[in-house]
Order: C-alpha cells, then sequence, then structure tokens
C-alpha cells in the first residue's frame, strides 16, 4: 500500500512538475482575486473578520481550480484504465490524491498568505503565524479529502467543471465556519488571541469524519 | 404488486391531514406572542423534519443499493430525495414566511436552522443534475449513491457546524416538544405523523407509477414483437428507469446483459 502510494504520488508530482498545470494557475488566481478584492471592498487594509474572510474565501475558490483538474488528465488519457489493471488496493489512489491536493494547497498557501500579508493585512502577521499554520493545516487536511472525492465524483460526468464547484462548496461550508472563526482572532488589529478551541475540534472533526467517509466510498467509484 | 396498500395508505394520510389541520385550527389554542401566525409552524417544522429524515433514508438506501447493486434501492433512493428536495421548497418558503411575519424580514441569518437547512438544500439541488451528466445508467446509479450517502452524512454535521457558529444561542421554539404547552405539542405530533404520512404514499405513488410505466414498456414491446434491448433508446434522465420487466427472477440476467 504505501509502495503504491509511493508511486502515485511521485506521478502525480512528476506531472505537475513537467506540466505545471495547476498551482501556478491557483497562485495567481489567489494574488488577483486579493486585488479583485481591494477594489471591490474600497479598503486598503483589512483586520479581524473581514481578513479572515477574505482569506478563507481566496484560498477556497484557488483550492476548486485545483480540484477541478485534479483527476482530469486521469480521465482523458487512461490513467484509471491503467491504475484498475494494476493488481493494487484503490484506496492508495485516494490517499495519493489526497497528498497531491494537500501539496498543492500548502505551496498555494505558501503564495497566498505572505501575498495577503502584503497587499490587504493591516495587522502584522508574526505574531499571528504559528496558530495561522495550525489552523489552515487543519482547514487544508479537509479541503483535500472533500476535493478528491468530489472530484472523482464528477470528473467521469459530462459537466465535470461545473459539478466539481456545485458539488464541493456546500460540503466545504463547515470549513469556512470554523477556518474563518478560528482566524479572525489571530487577525485582529487590537489584542489579537489564540482561536476558540472549539473551532479547531470542529475542524478536525469534520476531516476525520469525510476522511472515513471518502476512505468507505471512493472504491464504488472508481469500477470501470 | 407495487400499487399493493397504495389505496390504504392514501386514504390513512387524507385521514391524517384533514385530523392534523382541524387540531391545528380548532383545537390548538393561539398563541400568545404570535398570534395566528404561529400556526404555520405546524406545517414547517414536520415539513424540515421529513424532508431531512427522507434526506437520511435516501442515504441508507444508497447503501443497500451499493452493497447488493439491485437498481430498484437506487429507485428508492432517488425517489426518497426526489421527494424530500420537494418538502425541502415547502420548508425554505413556510420558514421564509414566518420569518417575514414574526421578524419582519424574510430571511434571517440568526436562525441556524434555517441556514443550516439551506446548505443542505443547496448541496441536494446537485443530486439531479450529477445524475443527469452521466449517462450510462449503472454509473449513474453507482455516482448517486455515494453522493447520496456523503450527502446523507453530512447532514448532521452541517447541522452541528452551523449551530455552533450562531453568534448567540437562538431561543429554541422549533423543533422540541418538551417546552410546549400540552395542547400544542399534540397537535404538532400530529401534523408531524400527518407530514410523514404524506411522504411516505408520494414516495409510494412515485415509485408505483416508475414500476408501472416500465411494466407497460415491457408489454408493448412484446405485443410490437421487438427485441426486448435494454439500451436502445432510452431518454438521456437524471431519474433511473428500471429496465423491462425487471423483477426478481430476471434481475439477474438482466444485469449480467449489462
Amino acid at each position: 500500500m504505501s509502495r503504491t502510494v509511493a508511486a502515485l504520488l511521485r506521478k502525480e508530482l512528476l506531472v505537475e512538475l513537467r506540466t505545471l498545470e495547476s498551482v501556478p494557475a491557483m497562485s495567481l488566481f489567489a494574488v488577483t482575486t486579493f486585488v479583485v478584492f481591494h477594489f471591490a471592498l474600497n479598503r486598503s487594509v483589512v483586520d479581524g473578520d473581514l481578513a479572515a474572510g477574505i482569506l478563507w474565501v481566496t484560498l477556497l475558490f484557488a483550492a476548486i481550480l485545483g480540484v477541478n483538474r485534479l483527476f482530469v488528465a486521469d480521465a482523458d488519457q487512461g490513467g484509471f484504465d491503467a491504475f484498475l489493471l494494476a493488481p493494487v488496493d484503490r484506496t492508495a489512489m485516494l490517499v495519493a490524491k489526497v497528498i497531491t491536493l494537500l501539496a498543492y494547497l500548502v505551496v498555494l498557501e505558501l503564495v497566498a498568505v505572505p501575498a495577503f500579508a502584503l497587499l490587504l493585512l493591516g495587522p502584522s502577521i508574526g505574531d499571528a503565524l504559528p496558530d495561522l499554520i495550525g489552523v489552515l493545516a487543519l482547514g487544508d487536511l479537509g479541503v483535500a479529502v472533500i476535493g478528491t472525492l468530489v472530484a472523482a465524483l464528477a470528473v467521469r460526468t459530462r459537466a465535470r467543471d461545473l459539478l466539481g464547484p456545485l458539488l464541493g462548496l456546500p460540503l466545504l461550508v463547515p470549513i469556512v465556519i470554523g477556518g474563518a472563526r478560528a482566524t479572525s482572532p489571530l487577525l485582529a488589529s487590537v489584542h489579537p488571541t489564540a482561536p476558540a478551541a472549539r473551532w479547531l475540534l470542529t475542524l478536525g472533526l469534520y476531516d476525520l469524519v469525510f476522511g472515513l467517509i471518502a476512505y468507505a466510498l471512493f472504491d464504488f467509484l472508481l469500477e470501470d | 404488486m407495487y400499487g399493493k396498500g397504495l389505496r390504504a395508505l392514501s386514504i390513512a394520510t387524507v385521514a391524517a391531514m384533514a385530523l392534523a389541520l382541524s387540531l391545528v385550527f380548532f383545537y390548538a389554542p393561539l398563541d400568545a406572542e404570535q398570534g395566528f401566525l404561529q400556526k404555520i409552524f405546524y406545517l414547517h417544522v414536520p415539513l424540515a423534519i421529513v424532508a431531512l429524515c427522507g434526506f437520511v433514508l435516501g442515504a441508507l438506501l444508497a447503501i443497500a443499493h451499493l452493497r447488493t447493486r439491485d437498481p430498484r434501492w437506487d429507485m428508492r433512493s432517488y425517489v426518497a430525495i426526489h421527494m424530500s428536495l420537494i418538502f425541502g421548497v415547502g420548508a425554505l418558503i413556510t420558514g421564509s414566511i414566518w420569518a417575514k411575519g414574526s421578524w419582519g424580514h424574510w430571511w434571517v441569518w440568526s436562525e441556524p436552522t434555517l441556514v443550516s437547512f439551506l446548505i443542505v438544500f443547496l448541496l441536494y439541488a446537485t443530486y439531479q443534475p450529477l445524475r443527469f451528466a452521466i449517462e450510462d445508467p449503472e454509473r449513474q446509479a453507482r455516482y448517486a449513491s455515494v453522493f447520496a450517502i456523503t450527502a446523507g452524512a453530512f447532514v448532521p454535521l452541517n447541522f452541528m457546524a452551523v449551530r455552533l457558529a450562531s453568534a448567540y444561542v437562538h431561543p429554541r421554539v422549533l423543533g422540541s416538544t418538551s417546552n410546549l404547552p400540552g395542547p400544542m405539542a399534540l397537535t404538532f405530533l400530529v401534523s408531524l405523523a400527518a407530514m410523514a404520512l404524506l411522504y411516505a404514499t408520494l414516495c409510494k405513488f412515485e415509485l408505483t407509477a416508475k414500476h408501472t410505466r416500465a411494466q407497460l414498456r415491457a408489454l408493448r414491446r412484446r405485443l410490437l414483437g421487438e427485441i426486448p434491448d435494454t439500451q436502445a433508446r432510452r431518454p438521456r434522465s437524471a431519474a433511473p428507469t428500471l429496465q423491462p420487466g425487471a423483477t426478481v427472477g430476471t434481475q439477474a440476467a438482466s444485469r449480467t446483459a449489462l
């Protein structure tokens, strides 16, 4: 299992490194969205609730771009067929894709969070950074799991570009609730505080439950 | 065989509905604060509860489909979700009317139940587009079941997350019967039972209609002496259609034919 996952992961990252199809687009989209938010809200600096909201909405929509492309090569160029021919556990593909998407999201945030701090954020990000990384990591895990499940559901339908976001966004609403509420006190301009434990707990539980759901159901999406 | 019990169920539903409505209008006392407007509670809350239970029921039926691969479970899951969507529209509209009447706005974000219901409804609104976008009937059924199970698990999780997110705890007049006076609680429970019966009857009607149509098609084919092809001229549809003559005996045969 772990060798299969490693092989699949290597293939995914190699393909992404050679084609650069998803990650640069996601990062560029995030930075552009910050510019759009600046003009749409007519604000030069943001903090607190607004900052957390902008950050999470931007990351979410950028993640949707990656989710939409996640299985396209496998569906169009026979990756699924080749994988099904191999005598390996199908869960390996789920794990490999979740890790791939997680890696995309981490790279996205390495670009987007500094850009956000530079372009829009009022208070300095330095003190908030360790907590923010924790919140983002929990959120990313959920986005990666749900994104992979939704991408696998949508990719072999006729309207995959539409169905991915339509299926994914409602499922990701609890992640946005938990993520934004946990981030907002971190980015407050006066008396920034650590996030309330219940939001981290919500995020963690949601990740866990959807991890189990994806584990139970993913095999059924890979049968033909 | 599928119409069996339909008449009794229909009569029971009409009787329960009549009883519930007469209790609502002639027995239940007027609410001290909201007056006559509060009566919509006996319509709105049962609609919402039945719709949510129907979504979860759809998930359970989808589990049965994935375990047995019998397309009839997929059909039942589809019908359960389809009816719940219709009930959900009713719940959203009545909830909106109630909110306008008692709070003065058509929509209030401070009521977590209403907000969670909207999110769940938005998710399930993609069920039919998902089915419609997959042409192969077997894969359509399988993917729809995966969706139904995921979404069914999402229903309680989402309610918890949104409840947690509401800034203050709204006074819970909805849903719990414990703080209702006796006559109101009785009326509410009868309304809930009547609504559940209505849901069951409508589901049964839809299932019967689908089976009758499949049987009719099979008979017409046989009459015209056509080869009973399972795939030809099947109109693309979000709703599952049973293969002609899909009874227990021929089920395995038609599945291997696919």
